[in-house]
């Protein structure tokens, strides 16, 4: 396998093996075992727009698997302010590196990337095309809180526009042959050619601006961030948001094991009253950006997990 | 018949290159994506909106004095698709061509999405569009994965 840039890359059998594994290396990446699966590896972080929460998860995973990471450093300062090409910066850290994660203002660097590069490149996100390895985590915490993947109803709510997250997502989830209700503000609503790829898949995917009034059904409810800039004026982003929002009192009605999910970092999308309700797994989603990451690694690296790991999974 | 008229419309050539079949109004774009009218010095004719039985109306090409290859063709699969092109050569046909498309078109126009990386000009990796469908023709950046706009897109040869 070359690298990971879209979810195309990976077959379903492929997606579930690699959370099998991410199953197993829990207890690695909570530090009660020490597995230095990745030791003499070295991992490329190259940030070229800011990202603490990815970048420091990939370094996390790549530190628990005992590899090492170099790190771009800040773009203002690197040689990519002076125009280096992505091609040219590639070709030294490919030189230097086992596999590269990258993030990148532009779609389709990460593509361009594993073209110029013989190293696999983990897309950590390409301007608003995709972002696999945050859908990878995703599904993660889907598979843990339901025991599956398959046959849910998932609503995702918010900025579907600009939302590479839920782009990758959405992907994913229908192959598994989930139902999707997309919930967003007109302004903001899943790009046509998306929907059209969805629907290709024989999803049944439906579009509205209730969100609230659609809860009731779902087994996961995925919110974003809607951004202030992607609106006119400040009026008009408050009418608009507010429909956008939950708080513990709009969960009453829901399916008992349904979960809310959030890519991170929220704004006020989800009142912390929602933090104290059996449906929040945010937090429990974000730390498992580490333990998906790891087994990404290995996979990308062709480290095989071991079946047992000890340290009581 | 209406053929035979057609091609009497501008004289014949001696040796050359005729390219028939170009839908009618595309003759403009079809000199461009073969850089005929920046770099060549050499005779061009070009008759527009001339009836057809197959198309309605076409525009026909032909250039003395230069044989174009197959490569060069298949650049035009963006604009005339069906176009046939004749060698000419002592004032008859000494080849027939037609567009081959293959599963990508490579480094004859950029992605016309704004914010793909392609659009640094410096960038040294060749332009390719995959070609998701042939009838009607839908193009994906290998890139960005965005879908084409064909009429935007010519307006983008490299
Ligand atoms: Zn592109």
């Amino acid at each position: 396998m070359p690298g990971l840039i879209t979810m195309d890359d990976l077959s379903n059998e492929e997606i579930l093996s690699i959370l099998d594994d991410a199953q197993r290396l829990l207890p690695v990446a909570e530090g009660r075992t020490y597995l230095p699966l990745l030791q003499g590896k070295i991992l490329g972080n190259l940030f070229f727009e800011p990202s603490t929460r990815t970048r420091m998860s990939f370094e996390t995973a790549m530190k628990r698997l005992g590899g090492d990471v170099v790190n771009l450093g800040d773009v203002k300062t690197s040689s990519v302010v002076k125009g280096e090409t992505l091609f040219d910066t590639i070709q030294m850290v490919d030189g230097y590196t086992d596999i590269i994660a990258m993030r990148h203002p532009r779609q389709g660097a990460a593509q361009y990337a594993q073209d110029a590069a013989r190293v696999p490149i983990l897309n950590g996100g390409d301007g608003a095309g995709h972002h696999p390895t945050q859908t990878m985590l995703d599904l993660f915490t889907i598979q843990q809180a339901h025991g599956r993947l398959d046959g849910l109803k998932v609503i995702l709510a918010g900025d579907l526009r600009y939302g590479r997250t839920v782009h990758s997502l959405s992907h994913a989830l229908t192959r598994f042959g989930c139902e999707l209700i997309l919930a967003s503000p007109s302004l903001l609503k899943m790009p046509p050619e998306i929907v059209a790829d969805l629907n290709a898949h024989g999803a049944k995917v439906t579009e509205t601006e209730d969100l609230l009034g659609s809860i009731e059904t779902a087994d996961v409810v995925y919110m974003t961030r809607i951004q202030k800039e992607r609106f006119a004026d400040e009026d008009e982003y408050a009418k608009v948001a507010g429909a956008y929002k939950l708080h513990a009192s709009n969960l009453d009605g829901a399916k008992e094991d349904m979960i809310i999910m959030h890519p991170l970092p929220r704004v006020d999308e989800i009142h912390p009253s929602v933090d104290q309700t059996r449906h929040a797994r945010y937090f429990e989603q974000a730390f498992n950006g580490v333990v998906a990451r790891m087994a990404l690694l290995c996979r990308l690296l062709d480290v095989e997990v071991p079946a047992d790991i000890g340290g009581g999974a | 018949m209406s053929q035979e008229h057609n091609m009497r419309r501008v004289t014949a050539i001696r040796n050359g290159t005729v390219i028939d079949h170009i839908p009618a109004g595309h003759g403009m774009r079809v000199l461009e994506m073969l850089g005929i009218n920046k770099r060549s010095s050499v005779p061009v004719s070009m008759v527009m909106n001339v009836p057809s039985k197959k198309m309605g109306t076409k525009d026909i090409i032909k250039v003395e004095d230069r044989e174009l290859t197959q490569d060069e063709l298949n650049r035009l699969a963006l604009v005339a698709p069906d176009a046939h092109v004749a060698i000419i050569r002592a004032y008859s046909v000494a080849e027939k061509l037609t567009i081959e498309l293959g599963d990508e078109i490579v480094n004859v126009v950029r992605c016309t999405f704004s914010n793909c990386i392609t659009t640094n000009p410096r960038e040294p990796l060749a332009h390719r569009l995959k070609i998701v469908a042939r009838v009607p023709l839908e193009l994906r950046c290998h890139y960005c994965g965005r879908p084409q706009d064909l009429d935007e897109l010519v307006n983008n040869v490299i």
